[in-house]
């Protein structure tokens, strides 16, 4: 059973993961002259939470519902519901992630971006392993590179006690958070004004997890693939630096 | 309105491409043009104004093994306002068999003020398929900020995902116009190159263009930001 704390604590930037490694491409979309401002980081957050984060929190969301089963169908579990407890190495789960695995391939179309969420699917894998070392990390797909981090959060969240919306939340949560303190950095932004951005899009993160808990019910071909040309172009710009502060 | 249309090619095996099959309905017109070495070529010519919205037009395209096909439009679509509360929709679907080759090379779709459109595309490609599809979307006409539209598109390529991509633009698409989607740029697009006999070339971008191989298959994805109609062609021409 999750208790709010646990919600708190996967919730939390400082959780052994590397997040705080990662800007949400907006290193790139600064340098690009895109995003100068209070103003505009406000749009670019807007704009990553209904695009990738929308995105990731589903995925997230369908690899809870592949943990936990007897949740399907309900997007606000009890909260009593358990991980399933079918072995380590179901093949129907393994079977599930994997398809997970190339859906999310197909929606991430720039090579640098999936090369990132995989390097942040391991780093979350790391410290998911070392906790909770009875979830069925194991039916991940052996994907070059490790499998993709919503995929991770998702079993992670499961063997945590959280609910499926809790998931999609902290998924959707992490895509505005870390774009938002690179930008005070990367910026010099008045710290407290971002986060009163962030206190602004409130709702809207709250809408987008609960869009993509209920998304996760959908075959995995008709899960959210909401797209960003410049997403993919900063990322892959971004990639070829040689000096830069976040490494995506 | 509410039109179906339909195109079925086969190799003829002469090395040409038979139409075995070409039907449509007004306003979505199918015209065979001039072929140019063994590929059969068709226009969509539009046979009304719009879509608008309410309209509900379907495409089906099959290209049987050893066969090609390439599609252009006449003219660009204007996706218009319609009933209230009404949605207009094309909807293509495409099956590419073994060996066989597709162009889809359309002229642009326009999302006009106050419209709801949605533009759905679903291509299943064989294993040795060949695929050219270009999408390009011009954010409202001259001057004017654009009603709902959403592009999506969704590929498979020998049965395993190989493009999933939703484009929404439009007031309610939160942050479309801003520095995470398409930083103001009027007009966007893609052009999705298959080709099973090229190794894909190494991901490429400059400020407005990328391109990016895609993991499920053998293919490339060019996606881009313009200013006009005109510079996106430009960066999506093979």
């Amino acid at each position: 059973m999750a208790t709010p704390s646990l919600l708190l604590l996967l919730a939390d930037g400082r959780f052994p993961a590397g997040a705080h490694a990662h800007s949400g491409g907006l290193e790139a979309a600064v340098a690009a002259g895109r995003v100068t401002d209070l103003t505009s980081l406000e749009a670019f957050l807007a704009g990553r939470l209904a695009t990738a984060g929308l995105v990731g929190a589903a995925f997230a969301a369908a690899a809870h519902r592949v943990a936990m089963p007897e949740t399907v169908g309900s997007a606000h579990p009890a909260r009593s519901a358990r991980p399933s407890d079918a072995p380590v190495g179901s093949p129907a789960r393994s079977g599930a992630l994997a398809r997970l695995d190339a859906e999310l391939d197909a929606r991430t179309a720039a090579p640098a971006l999936r090369a990132v969420s995989r390097r942040q699917g391991r780093a979350l894998l790391r410290a998911g392993r070392s906790i909770w070392s009875d979830a069925p990390f194991a039916d991940l797909p052996a994907t070059p590179g490790g499998a993709h981090q919503p995929l991770v959060l998702g079993l992670l969240c499961a063997a945590a006690g959280l609910s499926r919306v809790e998931t999609a939340t902290i998924a959707a949560y992490g895509t505005l958070t870390g774009a938002a303190s690179a930008g005070v950095r990367l910026l010099g932004l008045d710290p407290y004004q971002v986060q009163a951005l962030l206190v602004g899009l409130a709702d809207a993160c709250d809408g987008t997890a609960a869009d993509a808990a209920r998304a996760a019910d959908d075959p995995p071909e008709r899960l959210p693939a909401a797209a960003a040309p410049l997403a993919d172009i900063h990322a892959e710009i971004h990639a070829t630096w040689e000096v830069r502060l976040f490494a995506s | 309105m509410r039109a179906l249309a339909r195109l079925v090619a086969r190799a003829d095996g002469r090395g040409g491409t038979a139409l075995v099959e070409l039907h449509g309905e007004t306003p979505l017109l199918l015209r065979q043009t001039p072929t140019d070495g063994g590929v059969a070529t068709v226009h969509l010519v539009g046979g009304a104004a719009g879509p608008l919205a309410g309209d509900d037009l379907r495409l089906e395209i099959e290209v049987g093994p050893g066969a090609a096909v390439r599609v252009h439009s006449v003219a660009a679509s204007i996706a218009l306002p319609g009933r209230a509360g009404a949605v207009s929709r094309m909807a293509v679907r495409a099956v590419v068999h073994a060996d066989a080759t597709l162009h889809w090379l359309p002229e642009q779709l326009v999302a006009a003020a106050g419209c709801a459109h949605l533009a759905e595309s679903r291509i299943e490609l064989a294993a040795g398929a060949s695929l050219l599809w270009r999408d390009e979307l011009i954010c409202g006409r001259y001057g004017e900020a654009p009603g709902g539209a959403v592009v999506h598109t969704q590929v498979d390529y020998a049965g395993r995902p190989l493009l999933r991509q939703s484009l929404a633009v439009g007031p309610h698409a939160p942050g479309w116009a801003g520095p995470a989607v398409l930083g103001g740029a009027p007009a966007t697009g893609s052009l999705l190159v298959v080709d099973p006999s090229q190794a894909a070339e190494p991901p490429m971008a400059d400020g407005s263009v990328a391109r990016l191989p895609l993991a499920g298959g053998p293919a490339t994805l060019w996606t881009a930001t313009a200013p006009d109609a005109h510079t996106l062609r430009a960066h999506l021409s093979v």
